[in-house]
């Protein structure tokens, strides 16, 4: 266990996130549907790698005694991850893929953008770097939602049971952790059930444009961002932290 | 058997190659989306400079996946797509009425030509 106060879980949180959806992206790689998508995917893979990095990074000073971004990337256990559920959820087929890239770069954005004026500056920095990706991540994703509801026959039946799968995930996004409350009232982070709304106009938006209906009165899976995992985690982890573990401190 | 072999030159692809609104067959989605051919400009003021071909379905996509394949390592500032079935090209068999002529007209290049002492900055 490491040492943590609010600020450090909240970066946490916010570097799990990113690393977890870098990784179930990253599944991609070498299997898209056409080249040049399966290259889109991974390039949002990494950029959501570089994303918890930095988040990690500034974690790691603010704990001090000997903490790494890799210690706290790969050393960590699964209650100590304070991701939300969307981003470990296995990555399913194309349409899942999308619509949770989705459905989390529209929050990311509205995040990012808050984060900027974080009185925290290295955080405010982070976030107006990673803006920029998450505006293409976004625009991209937007693009495919609406390809997929408004193509053909099979891709509207796969994106629609995306929005089924997917959608009692999104609650926990805007549900405000402990640690997400403190931090809002230092200055330091937002609170992001102040985000909802406007997310909420973004997916209608799109949606309406992909000629997909808005789900309603679904009950809202949460736990992640407190340690609760699904039954996936344990096998993400796995995977990436395997070489860490097998080969303490091994290095590229 | 009889297998017919036929060559296109690049970018000179016939419609019912390039689908987009084509049969949609068991094709795979690769085969249904059109060539485009890329072009990027690699700082202002410079040209945009063919760079390669990708696969999407239309326009939009095409400049998006540009970007992805292409601009990756800073390589532009600006995309450029077309349709590859739009893009012509001279026959490569042809390239000795085409362009041999000009082997021996020397005198078309301006070094063909002394110039008086007077003229400066040439």
């Amino acid at each position: 266990m490491i040492a943590t106060n609010h600020i450090v879980s909240y970066l946490l949180h916010l570097a799990d996130n990113a690393l977890l959806l870098a990784q179930r992206n990253a599944e991609w790689c070498g299997h898209g549907p056409v080249l040049e998508q399966d290259i889109a995917i991974t390039n949002i893979s990494l950029d959501l790698l570089g994303q918890s990095r930095n988040f990690y990074q500034h974690a790691a000073t603010l704990i001090g005694d000997g903490a790494t971004e890799d210690r706290l990337a790969y050393l960590r256990t699964e209650r100590e991850f304070k991701n939300c559920l969307l981003v470990e959820l296995p990555r399913g087929d194309w349409a899942f893929t999308i619509l949770r890239q989705f459905a989390f770069s529209a929050y990311q954005q509205l995040l990012f953008r808050e984060l900027r004026n974080s009185s925290d500056d290295q955080l405010a920095a982070i976030a107006a770097k990673s803006l920029k990706e998450v505006d293409y991540h976004l625009r991209w994703s937007s693009e495919w939602v609406i390809r997929l509801g408004d193509g053909t026959e099979e891709s509207k039946v796969r994106i629609q049971h995306a929005v089924e799968e997917i959608w009692p995930y999104t609650g926990e996004l805007f549900l405000t952790a402990e640690y997400e409350a403190a931090a809002a009232k230092d200055g330091i982070g937002i609170d992001p059930g102040t985000l909802h709304t406007l997310w909420m106009k973004k997916v209608e938006s799109i949606f309406d444009e992909a000629t997909l209906p808005l789900p309603v009165g679904v009950f809202m899976q949460s736990g992640g961002k407190q340690g609760k995992h699904t039954e996936h985690m344990g096998y993400i982890l796995a995977e990436l932290q395997y070489l860490q573990r097998a080969y303490p401190n091994s290095e590229w | 058997m009889n297998i017919q072999i036929r060559k296109y030159y690049y970018g000179d692809i016939p419609e019912d190659k390039s689908a987009g609104g084509g049969t949609p067959s068991g094709k795979t989605v690769k085969t249904d989306w059109p060539l485009w051919e890329v072009f990027i400009r690699s700082k202002q003021g410079l040209d945009h400079k063919h760079v390669g071909s990708l696969h999407a379905a239309d326009a939009e996509m095409a400049i998006e996946n540009a970007r992805d394949v292409y601009t990756r390592r800073m390589e532009g500032v600006s995309i450029w797509v077309v349709e590859s079935k739009y893009m012509h090209a001279s026959n490569p068999g042809e390239a000795e009425q085409l362009y041999e002529p000009a082997n021996d007209k020397i005198y078309r290049h301006p070094t063909f030509y002394d110039l008086p002492d007077a003229v400066n900055h040439m």
